[in-house]
Formats: structure tokens, sequence, C-alpha cells
């Protein structure tokens, strides 16, 4: 009942606001080429949605590919980086390199090395979204109560055995919250990715192409299109992350409360 | 000589002791035979290196110099008929208490069937078959500890270690877990090796008490405890367990007067 009212209220106060842009495009009399209203979004949505779908489409595989990837490989590497202290002291300050390399430079030189497409933007994708999963994963498996791991020792347990039934369950809140930073930024690493992986060609690419392509031929209502799509695929994103990471967590973790006993 | 009358000590220590790279040694020389059946309790002031003790009779913790034997084993080898309960309950907050209590038989790879079987009977024994499908976080101190006395039992270990399991649990959890100890005991019979703060716990629980030492940790007194056994909350109000936790009280006060001392005497 609450949410309801929660999405009701939301509901009105966006209505509010498109009425009020309309209002001031319209007082105005602004040309759409330069601030569209969103009924001129409306109609550019309903003349381009099949392209509109497309670019979205391509955007959203090179995102989820990136994050993915990025996933398999970010707990990989974490799994070398839990081994000892020494191969993290050798080796995680490049993971801060990583981080800090900003990815709108070292995009021109992957899209020159590979050649534009969807490899090359998803490639992108997987280093910007990398290095989060790599420290919270890294984290979570390291950090692990000393009396827990006795406790398996105690029972002769393996390596396997304690990686398997400890380190990993105990990583796994970890790792959510590393997949739940890449989400965000995986959508921004597919637009730049194509910002600079489409522009060489015209014809179909992603929403970081169209946004280029859009804004060359000045067709602003259309950006604006685009533009909410971008948003809806960062939120689609991250709702989903947030649903796994509920189904995965909610049992158990301390997140979630409402079944608590006492 | 016939076989019989060789009576091999659930835990033999012999000159141990350890030291660590700096140079500071936490237990020095401790020499002592822990017959079968027998519930030692260890009390201390803190830093006696009491928790070092069990962590190297667990084998947790390698030894500098001496020997310790579990049943003639080292305690490397003698892990499958140890059981060790830590402090906290150090349960595994994914899975519920049934599953948690399975751990220790799943890491030894007992068959699943006779796994579920083992842990009904657990389960049962510790009065917790009504929250088996619960989760630790659902529980309360005093439940989360029993789940791990259980987690422990599940094994059928012949020695049990334990390292103040019940230091965070108030009185009242505390002295009824104690008596559910001591039917565990008197049922199934495991030799103990009890470390813990309280004189009380110890008193009512033991059948011989170790006054430890500190700097370097070192085995003070040795007392046995002769109260009769079985022990119940009635026993807490005899004078004869009030006279023994008074006469532990001053041997521990002993100990820790004489520690301040040379602590005073290090640091002027």
């Amino acid at each position: 009942m609450k949410t309801l009212r929660t999405i009701a209220q939301a509901l009105i106060i966006l209505a509010g606001i498109l009425l009020v842009w309309q209002g001031i495009v319209w007082l105005f009399n602004l040309k759409p080429y330069i601030f569209p209203a969103p009924l001129d979004v409306l109609k550019a949505i309903e003349a381009r949605y099949p392209e509109l779908l497309a670019s979205l489409s391509l955007s959203a595989a090179a995102a989820a590919a990136g994050l993915f990837t990025a996933l398999i490989a970010g707990v990989g590497i974490a799994l070398i980086f839990a081994q000892s202290p020494w191969v993290r002291k050798m080796f995680y300050p490049y993971t801060i390199l990583l981080q800090t390399v900003p990815i709108i430079a070292v995009a021109p030189l992957i899209i020159m090395w590979i050649g534009p497409g969807l490899f090359a933007v998803t490639l992108i994708t997987f280093i910007i979204c990398l290095a989060p999963i790599i420290a919270n994963t890294t984290l979570g498996l390291i950090s692990i109560d000393r009396n827990l791991v006795d406790l398996f020792l105690m029972h002769n347990a393996s390596r396997g055995q304690i990686l398997f039934k400890l380190r990993m369950p105990h990583a796994l809140p970890s790792i959510f919250t590393g997949i739940r930073i890449s989400s965000g930024i995986a959508v921004i690493g597919a637009l730049t990715g194509e910002l600079f992986a489409g522009s060489s060609r015209v014809g179909q690419g992603g929403i970081g192409y169209a946004i280029q392509y859009a804004s060359a031929q000045t067709e602003t209502p259309y950006l604006f299109a685009l533009v909410l799509a971008a948003s809806a695929l960062g939120f689609a994103f991250f709702f989903i992350v947030m649903g796994l990471e509920w189904y995965f967590l909610h049992e158990w973790h301390e997140s979630a409360r409402s079944t608590d006993v006492e | 000589m016939t076989t019989e009358t060789i009576i091999v000590p659930a835990i033999s220590i012999a000159s141990a002791t350890k030291s660590y790279g700096t140079g500071t040694t936490i237990l020095k020389d401790i020499s002592l035979n822990i017959a079968k059946k027998e519930f030692v309790s260890i009390i201390g002031p803190s830093g006696c290196g009491k928790s070092t003790l069990l962590k190297l009779v667990a084998g947790l913790s390698p030894i500098t110099s001496g020997t310790i034997a579990v049943d003639g084993m080292t305690p490397a080898n003698a892990r499958e008929i140890v059981s060790f309960i830590f402090q906290d309950a150090t349960l595994l907050p994914w899975r519920t208490v049934r599953q948690n209590i399975v751990l220790g038989l799943e890491l030894e790879g007992m068959a699943r069937d006779r796994r579920t079987e083992k842990v009904n009977e657990v389960l049962h024994l510790v009065g917790l078959t009504h929250v088996a499908d619960s989760y630790p976080r659902q529980l309360s101190g005093g439940m989360k500890m029993r789940v791990s006395i259980a987690r422990a039992l599940a094994t059928r270990p012949q020695v049990l270690l334990l390292d103040e399991p019940f230091a965070a649990l108030d009185e009242m959890t505390r002295d009824r877990i104690n008596e559910d100890l001591l039917r565990l005991r008197a049922d199934q019979g495991w030799t103990s090796l009890f470390v813990t703060h309280s004189v009380a716990e110890a008193v009512f629980l033991s059948t011989r008490i170790l006054v430890l030492a500190p700097h370097p940790g070192r085995v003070a007194h040795d007392i046995a405890i002769d109260l009769p056994f079985p022990r119940n909350e009635e026993t807490r109000s005899t004078p004869a367990y009030e006279q023994t936790v008074i006469e532990i009280s001053r041997a521990l006060r002993s100990v820790s007067a004489s520690s301040v001392n040379a602590g005073g005497a290090a640091h002027p």
C-alpha cells in the first residue's frame, strides 16, 4: 500500500514537471531543435522507435557483456589476490591504475587497435567495470574471522573446501557491492565506447553513436529520446542487480531484516 | 605388564614452550597430563597464555619447543577426535542451524543420509529441533552458542577444547548452558580442556583447575575439584562449592598480584 502511494506521488510529480516543461516551451515559443517540448520528444520516439530500440539493444548487449566478463575476470583475479599478501602487494597498484586511467582517453586507442564494433565497445565496458569488482571481491575473500578458518582447519578441510564453503559464500555480499557499482558505470562505459567506435561509419550504432549522429544533425527531440533511453538502461541494470542481490542474500545477510523472528 | 595397565593420557604436555619471533615468551615449560574424561579448566589473568595453550593442543599454532600428544598422536593428527568451541559461536551466517551443525561431518566426507540422521540426533540432544531451519541472525546469543556446541559434538569427539565460549552470555543463560554441558558430558564422556575467566564457572564444571601465572605463562596451581557429580543448580548453593570458589579466587588473586609486581618492576 505504501509503495503504491510512493509510486503515485512520483507519477504526479513527473506529470507536473512535464506540464511545466510543455508550458515553458509553449510560452516562450522555443524551437524544437533548441529545446523540444515533451510532446516533441514523444513524437520523435513514436516516429523512430524501431531505430531507437535497435540502438538501445546494442548498448544493452555491450554493457551486459562487458559487465559479465568483468565479473568473471574480476572474481578470478580476486581469487589470485586472496592467495597471499605478497601477490596483493605486487599487483594491487595496477588495479588502482585501472581505476584512475580515464576511459575517455583510452577508448580511442582501443578503437584504433581493434577497430570499431561491438567487441571494442564491450572491451571498453569491461575495462571500466573491472576494478570495483576486483577490489570488493578481494576484500570479501580475505576479511574472514580467523576463528572460522581455524574451525575449518580443525575438520581437516582442504584448500578447496575452505575456498568454496567459506571464502566464496563469505565474499558474496562484497561481490554484489562490486557488481552494483560496476552496473552503474557499465552503461557509461558502453556509451563512451560507442561515441568513438561508431563515429567512422554512417548507419546503425548503439545509443552513444546515435547521440553523436543526432547531435550532428541537430535532431534535438530524438537526442532527448536517446538520453531518456540511456537513463532507462542504467535504471534497468541497477534494478536487475538489486533483484539478484535480494534473491541471493535476503535469507541470511544483515541487510535484509524484514523476516527477523526476534 | 599387560596392555590394560598402560593408560594413555588424553592430553599429554611435556615442557611446552611458546615464544614469538620478537623474543616474547608466552608459555614456558608447561608439563601436565590430562586423563581421559577429566574436565580441566584453565584460569589466569590476561596475558598468561590460556588461549595460546589451547591453540597448541589443537595444533592451530606451532609449538616452539617441547611436545604435546593428544591420545598419543600429534595435535595435527588428532583432529579427527578433537572438537574446538570458539569464543564466539563462529557460525556461518549463510547456513541454517541444521546446515551449520552438519559442517564438520560434511568436511569429513560423511554420506548425506547418515549426516542427516546424526544431525537430527544432535539437534534433539541440545534442544534445537524447533529452530533447525532458522538462520543464525534469527537466534539469541545463547542459542547460537548451543548451535556451536551441537556442531562440535556432531563429530563425536573424544576431546573437547573450549576457548572462553560463554564469556559473552548473560549469567542465567551461562548457568543453564553450563548445566547442559555437564549433562552432555555425563552422557558422552569426552575429555575437556576449558579456558575461562570465571572462577565460579570453572569450579562448577571442572574435576580439576589449573591456575596459570603470566609473564611467561606457567602453571602456578593445579587443584583437584572434589565436588560430587551430578552437579546441578543446587550445587551452587552448597558450602563446599562456595568454599572452593573462595579457594580458587584466592589462588588466582595471588597469581595476579605477583604479576602486577613483576610488571611494576619491569616498567618502573
